[in-house]
């Protein structure tokens, strides 16, 4: 077994492993915690696969960004634990798995029966994902999209920004989600 | 050496899976949406594997695409969740039901 190998299937074992306990944690902050851990192990497999550029805008923007912003979004509205609870239905939780195991099986067919192993030439004409070689093409042949994003994200930040805003005679702010009410 | 695609796939396959059960088996909002963002960032990982398979950058500007998406996505979609909260005080999905014919 190569080391490349057995590094990958380490860090993607903690990126599963994270994967499952934000599935699986009772408490939001918890999830969102695990959610970090995987962004970081994703950052880390997208270095083995020759992107450092998106290596370092997974850790700025997810985990730096999103990451901090359901927290704090968490930290506003409480954490509503009363989710694994009574009022769900019996059978949710069985037919939910059973979905989830069909489609692991339905797109692991997908993407292997087609597979053939990369091919070192081609891969080799990839000069690697630095931000200068990323940049270069984000600025000559994908200009307009780049142009594009500015704009859709100044809609995303004045709409956040008109659904957040406190309405007039509300009164007392956020009311936070009590547990088992 | 290089590694194979198909790791890659297959991981990201796995870790797509467990946000989609996520979305099924969770009521609360909020985890939901973290699991919708674990399904982005599986995507986006075949998306630079196969960008190194074939040799080709698009695969990455893509990703880079996407990332930013899924910042707007994130803001809007709290935004939605803290206005809901003002109204029904509650982020439990089974009770966001005013839309539910």
């Amino acid at each position: 077994m190569s080391w490349s190998l057995l590094f990958f299937l380490l860090v993607g074992a903690v990126s599963l492993a994270a994967a499952l306990g934000v599935v699986t944690s009772r408490q939001p902050v918890h999830s969102a915690l695990f959610l970090l851990t995987n962004f970081a192990t994703l950052a880390v497999l997208y270095i083995t696969l020759d992107a450092q550029f998106l290596a370092a805008a997974q850790v700025i923007v997810y985990a730096g960004g999103i990451v901090i912003l359901i927290l704090f979004v968490i930290m506003l509205i409480g954490g509503d634990t009363n989710d694994f609870s009574a009022a769900q239905r019996a059978w949710s939780r069985t037919v939910g798995i059973a979905l989830g195991i069909i489609l692991l099986l339905t797109v692991s067919y997908s993407v292997l029966a087609r597979m053939t192993g990369p091919s070192e030439e081609t891969a080799a004409h990839l000069q690697g994902g630095t931000p200068e070689a990323v940049g270069i093409a984000l600025f000559t042949k994908y200009v307009l999209p780049f142009e594009l994003i500015a704009l859709l994200l100044l809609v995303a930040l004045i709409g956040a920004l008109v659904l957040g805003r406190q309405q007039e005679g509300a009164g007392e702010g956020i009311p936070s989600v009590k547990a088992n009410e | 050496m290089m590694l194979e695609t198909s790791y890659y796939l297959v991981l990201a396959a796995l870790i797509f899976t467990v946000g989609a059960t996520g979305v099924l088996l969770r009521r609360n909002a909020l985890i939901i949406f973290m699991c919708i963002e674990m399904m982005l960032n599986s995507v986006n990982l075949t998306l630079v594997a196969l960008a190194r398979q074939w040799g080709d950058l698009e695969g990455q500007i893509f990703v880079f695409m996407i990332m930013a998406v899924a910042a707007a996505e994130v803001a809007v979609g709290l935004a939605i969740l803290i206005a809901n909260v003002r109204h029904r005080k509650s982020i439990n999905i089974d009770e966001i039901n005013l839309l539910k014919w």
